[in-house]
């Protein structure tokens, strides 16, 4: 079928990039990307270094490597094994959850700013853990499942009043609205419960890593595991997704299924990790476009996105605690301080681009 | 040849006793139409007669609601997706480029259905996609961003996507809307190009009769959902047909660049007398004669 144009400038070479060939495999390899996905996890390793070091008990990294590896005195070993090294687990396996996330519902939605903090989903998520905490007395399990519920129901409530595809504006007001209404239902459940409830389901809404540890980095970890593969798997279909409908089916992919899918990892991913440490707000917004930035591609980028999130919201943990130490700030304080500065950005810019 | 008359039964795409709609609204009641082998077929008719929507059933994007569509003799829903992408391929009427790809990474999303999760940049993809863009001639754009194309070139680059994906059939949907008159024939001319190898089968919607006329093979003249005329342009095409599909009174003389029918719409005051007439015999608007 290559008709006869073709054989007259087949010898054209293709700005492809390097391509990877053996008899069962072949890949266009997007530099960028790769040297991004590494810098990445550098950044997050050398981030992961400092908080281990960083504290009112100060630790040389020194320390650290040794009491990570056992040879420290005990009271290091305490520190850093059982506090700190959780605490920076649980920052980057939420903040992947969160970015991953964040691709994905960006993608579905063809918007930037559809987000799942935006969108008013982690408030609902909120909301659904709230209703389990104030109705069946919580657990970890029981917030998990109602996180996820209340981020799927929200989900669906969003998509049901913008139907389909709409501009950055209407989806802002859409989000405003929902986490509106969100937002007082949770503060209603609050004044429902007694006050040790009450006082322990405002502190988690607020978005804190502050005791958490190995139970909420597992829960997330897992998660992730079985759901990222799944993004990750979607993403070209999602990129062919972002051509509209038509040319998607064309291509021969399943439209419907791909959506349904897509969402549902989203959802599951923002219910996990919002149920694990509470609400944090931007890194969803923020990080898939930022890691976009990176690896300079169109399409979602599901790795380098998970890796921004858990950059951000470890790099958000860390300044919340040494900022103005001895006060700590929640991590859901800091990144919704730095995230609130690059939506006002990202509005500007889409407002001057005539969105 | 009639509008009952279906050319070609064992055509590779074919329709029989179609009904398209969506939701509630039914566009196309019990229709059959075949697309005959190696054809430029050209859709026309007035806005909403149905055009695009015949080709998005045609191209399986809408579930016809009675009927079937046949691809190769099979309904082309017992296909999985990417083996009908594989034989048919559809250019939609408003496909959107995502923000900064680039012509390359666009054309190349067309070898989708020749791929796999390990299998995404075979030698045979590398080779239907600079094939695709030296035949749209666009292989000099290839890392320019999409975005930043002229309309015209934008086009081509979607052509080209298309014709990545190898298949013996292409449609596009209305592929010269939105184009100034040079770059209406420049993608025409390269869809007649794209056809003169005689190995692919071309449909196309098109607005601009006279241009039909000059480029199909074959002619499909729809109104009000159904096929009122088809053909090859010169056995079909007269007044009386223009008048039947877009209700105007015209004159059909011949091109003078191609010998092909060419519409010469009749003046004002004799287009304004015949429609009073015409008001007169069929006070209801009921006929065929409605104002275009």
């Amino acid at each position: 079928m290559s008709g006869t144009v073709s054989r007259t400038v087949s010898n054209t070479v293709l700005p492809t990039g390097p391509v990877v060939r053996t008899p069962r495999v072949s890949l266009r390899v997007h530099t960028r990307t790769v040297t991004g996905v590494v810098v990445l996890l550098v950044v997050a390793v050398v981030l992961a270094a400092m908080a281990l070091t960083l504290g009112d008990y100060r630790l040389s990294l020194g320390q650290v490597v040794g009491a990570l590896t056992g040879s420290g005195s005990r009271a290091q070993q305490y520190v850093v094994v059982g506090l700190r090294l959780p605490r920076v687990a649980v920052a980057l396996v939420v903040g992947a959850a969160l970015g991953v996330a964040g691709a994905v519902f960006q993608s579905l939605a063809r918007n930037n700013l559809a987000s799942p903090d935006l969108l008013g989903f982690t408030t609902g998520a909120a909301t659904g853990a709230l209703v389990s905490i104030v109705l069946v007395g919580g657990g970890p399990t029981g917030t998990t499942i109602g996180a996820i519920v209340g981020t799927l129901v929200t989900a669906l409530a969003v998509q049901a009043l913008l139907g389909g595809a709409v501009g950055g504006y209407r989806l802002v007001l859409v989000g405003i609205g929902v986490n509106a209404v969100l937002a007082a239902l949770n503060n209603f459940l609050i004044l429902r419960t007694d006050l040790s409830t009450a006082v322990a389901a405002q502190s988690w809404l607020v978005g804190t890593l502050n005791g958490r540890s190995w139970p909420e980095v597992l829960a997330v970890a897992v998660a992730l595991v079985l759901l990222v593969p799944i993004a990750v798997a979607g993403s070209r279909r999602l990129d062919l997704l972002g051509m509209g409908d038509d040319v998607a089916r064309g291509l021969g992919v399943t439209v419907e299924r791909t959506r349904v899918v897509t969402l549902l990892v989203g959802v599951a991913l923002v219910g996990v990790a919002t149920a694990a440490v509470g609400p944090i707000a931007f890194v969803a917004l923020a990080a898939p476009q930022l890691a976009r930035r990176v690896t300079g591609t169109t399409g979602p980028g599901m790795v380098a996105a998970g890796l921004m999130g858990a950059v951000l919201l470890l790099a958000g943990d860390v300044l919340g605690q040494r900022l103005a130490a001895p006060t700590q700030f929640p991590a859901g304080t800091m990144t919704a301080a730095i995230g609130g500065l690059y939506l006002v950005w990202l509005l500007a810019r889409e407002w001057r681009a005539g969105r | 040849m009639s509008a009952g008359d279906v050319p070609g039964d064992g055509a590779r795409l074919r329709a029989e006793g179609v009904t398209l709609a969506y939701e509630q609204r039914t566009v196309i009641r019990d229709l059959d139409v075949a697309v005959p082998d190696g054809s430029f077929t050209v859709v026309v008719g007035p806005n909403a007669c149905g055009k695009s929507t015949l080709l998005r059933g045609l191209a399986r994007m809408i579930k016809p609601a009675a009927g079937r569509v046949l691809l190769d003799d099979r309904v082309i829903s017992s296909y999985g997706p990417k083996e009908v992408a594989r034989r048919l391929a559809l250019l939609p009427q408003s496909p959107t480029a995502p923000d900064g790809i680039t012509v390359l990474d666009l054309v190349a999303r067309g070898r989708y259905p020749h791929q796999s999760l390990l299998r995404q940049w075979s030698v045979t993809d590398e080779e239907a996609v600079r094939d695709a863009m030296a035949a749209t001639g666009v292989t000099e754009l290839a890392e320019r961003d999409v975005g930043q194309l002229s309309g015209g070139q934008r086009q081509r680059v979607w052509i080209a996507m298309v014709l990545a994906q190898q298949t013996p059939l292409l449609l596009l949907d209305e592929p010269t809307t939105f184009l100034d008159i040079a770059f209406q024939l420049d993608v025409l001319d390269l869809c007649a190009d794209l056809h003169a190898g005689g190995e692919r089968t071309l449909v196309a919607v098109l607005h601009d009769l006279n241009q039909a006329c000059r480029y199909a093979t074959h002619l499909i003249a729809m109104r009000e959902g159904r096929i009122v005329a088809q053909g090859p342009p010169g056995e079909i095409v007269d007044a009386d047909l223009v008048r039947a599909v877009f209700g105007i009174t015209c004159a059909v003389v011949p091109d003078p660049q191609t010998g092909t029918p060419m519409i010469v719409p009749a003046g004002r005051e004799i287009r304004r007398q015949r429609r009073e007439a015409a008001r007169a015999e069929d006070p209801v608007g009921s006929g065929a004669l409605g104002d275009a």
